[in-house]
């Protein structure tokens, strides 16, 4: 019994042949927009017919790409297995070129590698602890590294760049001084603003200069700073000495005798540690300005009573924790920046993995920092 | 009647025209007045030193740059006036194999290769996969489909970009700078599939390179770009250019004795 179907781009007919075979013309376009109709409609033509050889004439086909090429041998895979033979018959030059494009054995070889599925929490649970543990690794030894780089050059400061120190310094401290300021004045201003709704209630309008001043001082200052410069800085150390990695401009530097920490990670060191404290006085000083801003336009104080009551809350003690605070941030800032740059070995790709940690882990390492500043400080201050 | 396959006339009627183009950057006019035509089926090499306007030209043919001045048809439509939708339409018909491979390095081999075909309606995942497989044994990188692109070396990633350029049969080729950063033998693995691909599907292709021996073998014409002319100063077979080329800069580039010119 003869059968047919078609699609707008091809067209099927089969007929019975001799023997239990079965012949089916095909024509038209045989391409990749009716790849999975051509398949099934093929295996509906065959299904249920007697177990004889398939005859396929492509005269009729007038254009053929190497997706549909694949779906005529999808259609021979299955007879195979079904132990019917398959035949093709009528088939130009052009469609012989195609089809013999194709290497059957090879498509469906098995992956050299099976593909990557999740893993299961134990698994996954047991791979974050031992990635931990490589990071933790790698960040000690780096510090190690960058200890033994400083106390090379600590006794031949003539060996350090100070040009490249320089230019830290400027992109740090004075290309970030705007932003800081910025920032730091309207932190003063919330602070100052939010508890003078709840201080005003008991008269106490006074105390907001002292808040304010404590908050930012021993604390804001100091950790807003630090991290602004963690996003500043730390990405663009990470990226910088990342990209050079990449691009074998570290491996040059050893080559030609250079050690890439003492090169390139001491200068950003010395000048983030010169620059840092610089900018969180700079931070005390516009949060409490931020915070004078609503003492004298809201609470009716004046600037002098403002600044005298700051002053009788601010000691010496609290001024050099916040700069030594300063100072070992901006260390964490440089040493994770870096350290995070070095660790870049394949691509492009890896810098930007490599930026967002840096900034991730700084910051993360800033907070734990500080918080075991504040538990020390107050049994010491 | 539509021929089976693409049209296996060389020099059959073109399917890239380009007339009057003129590219600038800025104040900077790279190509000038640039015309030519490019026939269904045929290998046409763009050579000339590095910084003539070859890459330059290539980024207008495919519309990833519109034109200062001039027109560019592709397949009939002019991409230097259509629109995103007419561009697009048209891309879907080109492959390109840009210099750097360009694979997508957070995705596996088999999903780059796989990408063009993400946007086609009514497929299954396993002809997808099939159709991945297929084209990775085609460049001869069966089994791959799991490796990342930093896993595969340079010979690699570019036999798997050119799968990925090649995965919805499109009717023109494009490569940048095919051989660059690849020794001997991988140039000559990729030069054999370039061939395989022009012959066995028809495929038009547009080589843009400063590789000369290569030129010379594959290229069906060769149009050599000058710097200083702002354009092309010498078209033909490398027979006939060999033969009647009298001007010294398309004798000193293409056939200097002693190999491959100085890049400059």
């Amino acid at each position: 019994m003869r059968k047919e179907r078609s699609q707008p781009g091809y067209a099927l007919r089969a007929a019975p042949a001799e023997g239990g075979e079965q012949v089916m013309h095909l024509s038209g376009r045989v391409s990749l927009e009716d790849a999975e109709e051509l398949l099934a409609d093929m295996v509906t033509l065959s299904d249920g017919e007697p177990a004889g050889a398939v005859h396929i004439d492509l005269a009729g086909v007038t254009y053929m790409d190497s997706a549909g090429a694949l779906t005529l041998f999808r259609f021979e895979e299955r007879l195979r297995r079904e132990g019917r033979p398959c035949l093709y018959t009528g088939f130009s030059e052009r469609v012989r070129g195609i089809m013999g494009l194709i290497d059957r054995r090879e498509m469906f070889r098995s992956p050299l590698r099976e593909e990557s599925r999740p893993a299961g929490l134990v698994v996954a649970l047991g791979d974050a602890g031992f990635k931990v543990y490589a990071d933790f690794r790698a960040l000690m030894t780096f510090l190690g590294d960058l200890v033994a780089a400083i106390g090379h050059l600590a006794g031949r400061p003539g060996e350090v760049r100070w040009g490249d120190v320089l230019s830290v310094m400027r992109r740090t401290g004075a290309e970030g001084f705007p932003i800081v300021a910025l920032i730091s004045f309207l932190i003063g201003l919330i602070i100052a603003f939010m508890s003078s709704l709840q201080l005003k209630q008991f008269g106490a309008n006074i105390y907001v200069a002292s808040l304010v001043s404590l908050a930012i001082i021993r604390e804001l200052g100091p950790i807003m700073t630090a991290i602004l410069v963690a996003g500043r800085s730390a990405s663009a150390y990470a990226a910088e000495i990342g990209t050079m990695r990449v691009n074998e401009e570290v491996d040059a530097l050893v080559t030609m005798g250079f050690e890439p920490i003492r090169f390139l990670a001491v200068p950003k060191l010395i000048g983030t540690v010169l620059v840092l404290p610089v900018l969180t006085l700079y931070a005390d000083l516009f949060g409490i300005f931020g915070g004078l801003v609503v003492g004298v336009m809201m609470l009716d104080l004046t600037p002098y009573t403002y600044l005298q009551e700051s002053q009788r809350v601010i000691t010496l003690f609290h001024l050099l924790s916040s700069l030594l605070k300063a100072l070992v941030f901006a260390f964490v800032v440089a040493w994770i920046g870096c350290q995070r740059g070095f660790e870049v070995r394949g691509g492009v790709e890896e810098v930007g993995a490599a930026t967002t940690s840096a900034v991730v882990t700084s910051i993360l390492l800033i907070v734990i920092v500080d918080s075991v500043f504040a538990v020390v400080l107050h049994y010491v201050g | 009647m539509e021929s089976t396959g693409r049209d296996p006339v060389k020099g059959g009627e073109p399917v890239i025209v380009v007339e009057g183009l003129t590219a600038r950057f800025g104040e900077v006019t790279v190509l000038e007045e640039v015309s030519f035509g490019v026939h269904r089926g045929e290998i046409l090499c763009f050579v000339g030193g590095s910084g003539c306007g070859k890459s330059t030209l290539l980024k207008h043919v495919i519309g990833l740059i519109r034109p200062a001045a001039g027109k560019v048809w592709v397949d009939g439509v002019d991409i230097a006036a259509g629109g995103e939708k007419e561009l697009n339409a048209i891309r879907k018909k080109i492959g390109v194999l840009f210099q750097s491979d360009a694979l997508l390095a957070s995705m596996t081999l088999g999903e780059n290769v796989g990408l063009p075909l993400e946007g086609l309606m009514g497929l299954s995942r396993e002809t997808m996969e099939l159709i991945v497989r297929m084209k990775l044994g085609m460049v001869n990188l069966s089994g791959y489909e799991n490796h990342y692109p930093a896993e595969l070396s340079g010979g690699m990633r570019k036999r798997g970009g050119l799968a990925r350029a090649m995965v919805l049969d499109p009717q023109i080729l494009f490569f940048d700078e095919p051989s660059a950063g690849l020794d001997p033998i991988n140039t000559a693995e990729l030069e054999a599939l370039i061939r395989e691909i022009n012959i066995g599907l028809g495929t038009t292709i547009i080589i843009v390179s400063h590789q000369v021996e290569l030129v010379l073998r594959l290229a069906d014409r060769i149009m050599l770009i000058d710097r200083a002319a702002k354009g092309i100063i010498a078209t033909g077979t490398p027979a006939e250019l060999r033969v009647s080329a009298t001007d010294p800069r398309v004798r000193d580039f293409l056939f200097r004795p002693g190999g491959v010119p100085e890049e400059g």
